[in-house]
């Protein structure tokens, strides 16, 4: 059999490498990468981190193995200084390799791209374009997407049950199975909403309505963190999420609207955005 | 010549430049102070409230840098100039030995020295306020630094490292080396040189004094409305900014213009060394990005004293202006500290492997390809932010399609060490550190590009490791790769080859260790900047702390071998320590005051590495005669 | 002198000055409201706990004087200038707050209602109430990760005898607002002020807002 060449060799070890080390990241790790499956979002983001990952293996791999051979096999072996032979470029490698790196990377931009109509997209401005996802395997109420509010102030959020008359809360409850269209905004300086577990993050800017879907499919507590720099207490600018069944929202919906009924009436009419007199500056 | 002393006090230097500098902060801060209370006018009233002057503060910084400037001399010579004396290229030398160091010094050596050490200061302070941030992380509840002061940590040491290190490279090295790599003797403008190290100097000062006036909260992105509510510290940072903004932008200017004007005869474009070719794609960056952050910085000082509404939604403006117009900066911004990294170790990885750089055009098309499309991806930073969505396909893409020319870098040193004769010395064995850090920088910059991913990686350790990776791990490596080759051509005496290795190997483990676990932290929901995080990522927090702790010993490894092997060891170095073909490796070490003898014509490129009677120039330089030139 | 030693000269000056600053600075860093032990024994192994908010803090015990603050009794009935307030768990406090501020008006009507105390409701000069009109409220007392906030009423502007300065005195204006409300477990819990009571600073919350020992502080559960 014929001896390989260096090229070759480096080729065929990488080749090897690769397939292990995918093989082994697609079974162990990518199931459990974030932000997991709470949602449909968050599993849109989970399948994209995963084909991520893999590319990134396969490129990592590549400089490992290359590098790694290279070292080895290349050093200088005698203590004088020889020169190694003249070789300048070589035009169809370079060749290969621009049209395999952009060949990646357009698939990868058009692969975000599928997955970002898919709704996995985290806030989106005042102007939606990409929905979330709607399949009737993951949504089973035929009402419109369920409207709340995120409220964020400087340090704590609050949220407004638009479709449900429009009254706030401290508490965050939301549905499993439903469409949840959240307006998350401020009344002060950049916030952000981000329930990692869910795969949702949505910036809040004083004056501005950023939209954002969700769809949680499991039951569970899951924390929102701020995750824009707002002051001295951004770090605790936490708080707890109950994603429940429909029924127990309906419940909460009743109880705590009426907890709060006192307030209610204090509160303005329901918009995207609040903000205080232009030039108020307390005192 | 021994003048009398209180004649050489007198004379402008560093000395009088401090003197006149906090004369001028006093004359603008009492300035400030009779404009609000003296003059009193009613809308100017919500002063009084907050008890703070940020007017007196302004225009202390101001004219205190104005002071500074005065005292070091950068006056004398337009004066000179307006009285009619005729046009000249440097200033009387007065100073030699260690006082050269101190003054206004238009040697584009002496001007490099002192950035090494200015900016070497600058990168201490910022990396102790790094320790001080991961000693405060070992615990997830608060325990050392109160809430607000932590963010003035965070602050403090990620300001003054991107202001500071964007001209890590090109200050010290671009400013002594580019004039001897095109066979020149000097920069076009060499006072302009000096400027941007001293108004470096100074906005450093500026930046440390945060400290004493209320503290910065907003993180180095000074993000508004945050900005408009702080305390004064939020004047120093702003002030720190604009200044370093025009010390990058002035110095971007005089890279281009000299490599472009001032290149030895034969000297084409496609026999500069990469390194140059590093400097001249940064130093495009360098001259237009800055101003875009001066005006916004304007704006915001215009914001926090006069109470213009730039970024305030309630009085008609908007949040978003800021967000665009820093990161329209801060997108080349990030490509200034990286590129000049790219240049070092494509020009060093052929001098270690001795063979020719390959792929020497693809290498310019990638440096400036990169330079380019970093102009087109500044959005990334805002995906969330509630951008109209339609453009974040196309910013995804745009990042995306930046990894195309910065894999053309990476195919060049993988085609430079085939069939190599590859020594691993300590400059070879930081490139090869810099080679696999910006591996992960850039791979974890794809997930970060992709939307999806980036939904949840944003604004967390992902983003920071990430950034880490990158800057760390690329230009601060490249940086010591620099260190370790081109000190010895400038002192005339080598590193200490075994310290220098105990220095890259502590500290590739412990970087790797400090920055690797923040892309688990980053996915497992650890924001950024945040003071407390969910208990049970403990245990990965102190492991990362205890890391930091050994990268910081590390830097003391080299700081050890930088003072011993210079000032005791003294191994002299020679002219060409490494066997290098480029041009400034065939003049003596440490480099003449006039550099070349004679201006050298160029024949060929330096990289003639087993090409037999490759030279860069004919003829060689005439050897220095004993006492001539100093 | 040779070169040598003038750079030995330079460095170890530079050392010193950076040691000297290097404690200036961390003595800076770590400058903050001291934790004080609160609360006065109650009946039935509950807790007082008496603090005040004023409209402008004054030069006697404080670095900010035109800053709006709060104040808290301690164990001798003095005034002290702290945020930080170590509280025993799982255990009833009973707070009265002297309110002397006059009214900035809540900037989220929503946190006007009286969450979290006993009842979940607050007494106002005598008078029970759940919920406050959100244009009268001065402050809040409110630590969102127990889920607590008391709206604090505001003095009238047309108050005779308004007080100018901290510490108050009981003689001059102001509202007295009593409530109760559980511990919890041992930990550090953050409480604020929700009105945007910071004057001169943009959305009235920078300043005393932002800096711990004014409107802003730490319940020391131990």
């Amino acid at each position: 059999m014929r001896r390989l060449g260096h090229f070759e060799r480096v080729m065929v070890i990488w080749l090897a490498v690769s397939a292990i080390s995918m093989t082994l990241a697609a079974v162990f790790l990518t199931p459990i990468l974030p932000p997991g499956n709470g949602g449909a979002e968050a599993s849109g983001q989970r399948f994209d981190n995963e084909v991520l990952t893999l590319v990134s293996i396969l490129v990592c791999a590549l400089i490992f193995v290359y590098f790694g051979y290279v070292l080895i096999v290349f050093r200088a072996r005698r203590a004088e200084t020889m020169d190694g032979p003249p070789i300048r470029g070589h035009a169809r490698v370079q060749l290969l390799w621009i049209v395999t790196t952009t060949a990646t990377v357009l698939f990868l931009a058009a692969f975000g791209t599928y997955e970002l109509l898919g709704g996995a997209g985290g806030g989106q401005g005042s102007k939606p374009v990409f929905k979330s996802f709607s399949s009737d395997q993951l949504v089973s109420s035929k009402d419109p997407p369920l409207q709340v509010q995120v409220i964020a102030q400087q340090w704590q959020f609050t949220y407004r049950y638009v479709s449900d008359g429009g009254f706030e809360s401290a508490q965050l409850v939301l549905p499993i199975h439903r469409q949840i269209e959240l307006h998350v905004t401020s009344l002060d300086v950049i916030h952000s909403f981000w329930i990692p577990a869910l795969g949702i993050k949505a910036d809040a800017n004083p004056g501005f309505d950023n939209i954002a879907y969700l769809t949680p499919t499991k039951v569970a507590n899951v924390r929102i963190q701020c995750a824009e720099l707002c002051g001295l207490f951004h770090g605790y600018m936490f708080d707890t999420a109950r994603i429940v069944t429909p029924s127990a929202y309906a419940a909460f919906v009743k109880s705590q609207s009426q907890f709060v009924s006192p307030v209610t009436k204090y509160l303005p009419k329901y918009s995207g955005n609040y903000l205080p007199d232009p030039a108020f500056r307390a005192g | 010549m021994n003048r009398p002393l209180w004649r050489r006090l007198l004379g402008f230097h560093l000395g009088t430049g401090i003197v006149l500098g906090i004369g001028g902060f006093y004359l603008g801060w009492f300035g400030g102070h009779w404009i609000v209370n003296g003059l009193s006018p009613a809308s100017l009233g919500y002063f009084g409230d907050t008890g703070q002057n940020d007017i007196s503060l302004f225009l202390g910084y101001l004219l205190g840098v104005v002071g500074f400037l005065v005292g070091l001399g950068f006056a004398n010579y337009p004066l000179a100039r307006l009285r009619g004396y005729p046009p000249t290229l440097r200033e009387k030398e007065e100073h030699q030995g260690i006082g050269r160091f101190f003054v206004l010094n238009t040697d584009h050596k002496v001007v490099g020295l002192q950035y090494f050490g200015g900016i070497g200061l600058f990168f201490f302070i910022a990396g102790l306020n790094a320790m001080l941030i991961r000693f405060e992380l070992l615990r997830p509840q608060p325990n050392v630094w109160p809430a607000g002061n932590y963010l003035t940590l965070v602050t403090e040491h990620g300001t003054m490292m991107m202001g500071m290190m964007t001209s890590g490279i090109l200050g010290p090295f671009a400013n002594y080396l580019v004039p001897l790599m095109i066979g020149a003797r000097r920069m076009a403008f060499p006072r302009i040189e000096a400027l941007t190290f001293w108004l470096l100097m100074a906005a450093g000062v500026i930046l440390l004094s945060g400290y004493f006036y209320g503290g910065i909260p907003t993180g180095w992105t000074g993000y508004q409305p945050l900005n408009d509510q702080a305390n004064m510290g939020m004047d120093a940072y702003i002030m720190f900014f604009a200044l370093v903004g025009l010390s990058m932008c002035l110095l971007g200017l005089n890279m281009l213009a000299t490599v472009i004007t001032m290149r030895a005869p034969g000297m084409t474009w496609t026999r500069l060394p990469m390194f140059v070719w590093g400097v001249i794609s940064t130093a495009v960056l360098m001259l237009l990005a800055p101003p875009v952050l001066i005006s916004v910085l304007t704006m915001s000082a215009f914001d926090r004293t006069i109470q213009t509404g730039f970024f305030v939604a309630a009085q008609g403006g908007t949040s978003y202006l800021f967000e665009n117009l820093f990161w329209f900066f801060g997108h080349p911004e990030v490509y200034i500290l990286a590129l000049p990294g790219f240049g070092i170790v494509l020009e060093l990885l052929p001098v270690f492997a001795r063979k020719p750089l390959w792929g020497y055009r693809l290498a310019i098309a990638g440096f400036l390809g990169v330079s380019l499309l970093s102009w087109m991806v500044w959005q990334h930073h805002i995906f969330v932010s509630g951008i109209n969505s339609d453009l974040r396909p196309f910013y995804m893409l745009s990042t995306e399609l930046i990894s195309i020319p910065t894999g053309f870098t990476f195919l060049c040193a993988m085609g430079t060490l085939w069939r190599g004769q590859i020594r691993y010395r300590v400059p070879m064995l930081f490139c090869l550190g810099w080679v696999f850090n910006f591996l992960f920088g850039g791979l974890s910059g794809i997930f970060l590009s992709d939307v999806p991913s980036d939904v949840d990686s944003h604004g967390s350790f992902f983003s920071m490791a990430h950034f880490h990776y990158t800057i760390m791990g690329g230009l601060i490596f490249a940086f010591f790769a620099g260190v370790y080759y081109w000190l010895p051509k400038m002192t005339g005496f080598m590193l200490n080859e075994r310290l220098g290795k105990i220095h890259f190997w502590m500290m590739f483990v412990a970087f790797n260790s400090t920055f690797g676990p923040l892309f688990a932290l980053g996915f497992m929901g650890m924001a950024r900047r945040d003071v407390t995080y969910p208990s049970n990522l403990q245990g990965l927090n102190d492991w990362v702390s205890a890391s930091a702790f050994v990268l910081g010993i590390s830097m003391l490894v080299f700081l050890f071998n930088l003072v011993y092997s210079q000032l005791f060891a003294k191994e002299p170095a020679g002219a060409n320590p490494w066997d290098s073909k480029s041009l400034e490796f065939q003049l003596p070490s440490p480099v003449p005051v006039h550099d070349f003898d004679r201006i050298p014509v160029i024949v060929g490129d330096p990289y003639g590495y087993g090409e037999e009677g490759s030279a860069v120039a004919r003829p060689s330089p005439v050897p220095v005669p004993a006492g001539g030139g100093a | 002198m040779s070169s040598l030693q003038k750079l030995a000269g330079i460095a170890a000056a530079l050392v010193v000055a950076g040691v000297l600053i290097g404690f200036y600075i961390v003595d800076i860093l770590m400058a903050g409201p001291k934790a004080l032990r609160a609360g006065t024994p109650g009946p039935n192994n509950s807790i007082n706990l008496t603090i005040q908010t004023v409209a402008a803090a004054g030069s006697t015990l404080t670095a900010n004087p035109s800053w709006v603050s709060y104040f808290v009794r301690d164990s001798s009935n003095t005034w002290r200038h702290t945020t930080i307030w170590t509280l025993p768990a799982h255990t009833l406090v009973h707070v009265t707050v002297y309110q002397f501020d006059g009214d900035s008006g809540l900037r989220n009507p929503f946190l006007a209602k009286v969450r979290g105390t006993v009842g979940n409701s607050m007494t106002v000069d005598g008078k029970s109430m759940n919920v406050l009109n959100p244009d009268d409220a001065s402050h809040t007392f409110a630590v969102p990760q127990l889920g607590l906030i008391v709206p604090l009423k505001g003095v009238a502007d047309d108050a005779k005898n308004q007080c100018d300065f901290g510490p108050c005195a009981l003689s001059t204006a102001h509202q007295t607002i009593t409530f109760s409300f559980y511990t919890p477990k041992k930990g550090r819990y953050r409480w604020q002020c929700f009105v945007p009571c910071a004057a001169g600073f943009l959305a009235g919350f920078g300043g005393p807002m932002q800096t711990l020992g004014y409107m802003d502080g730490f319940l020391n559960v131990v």
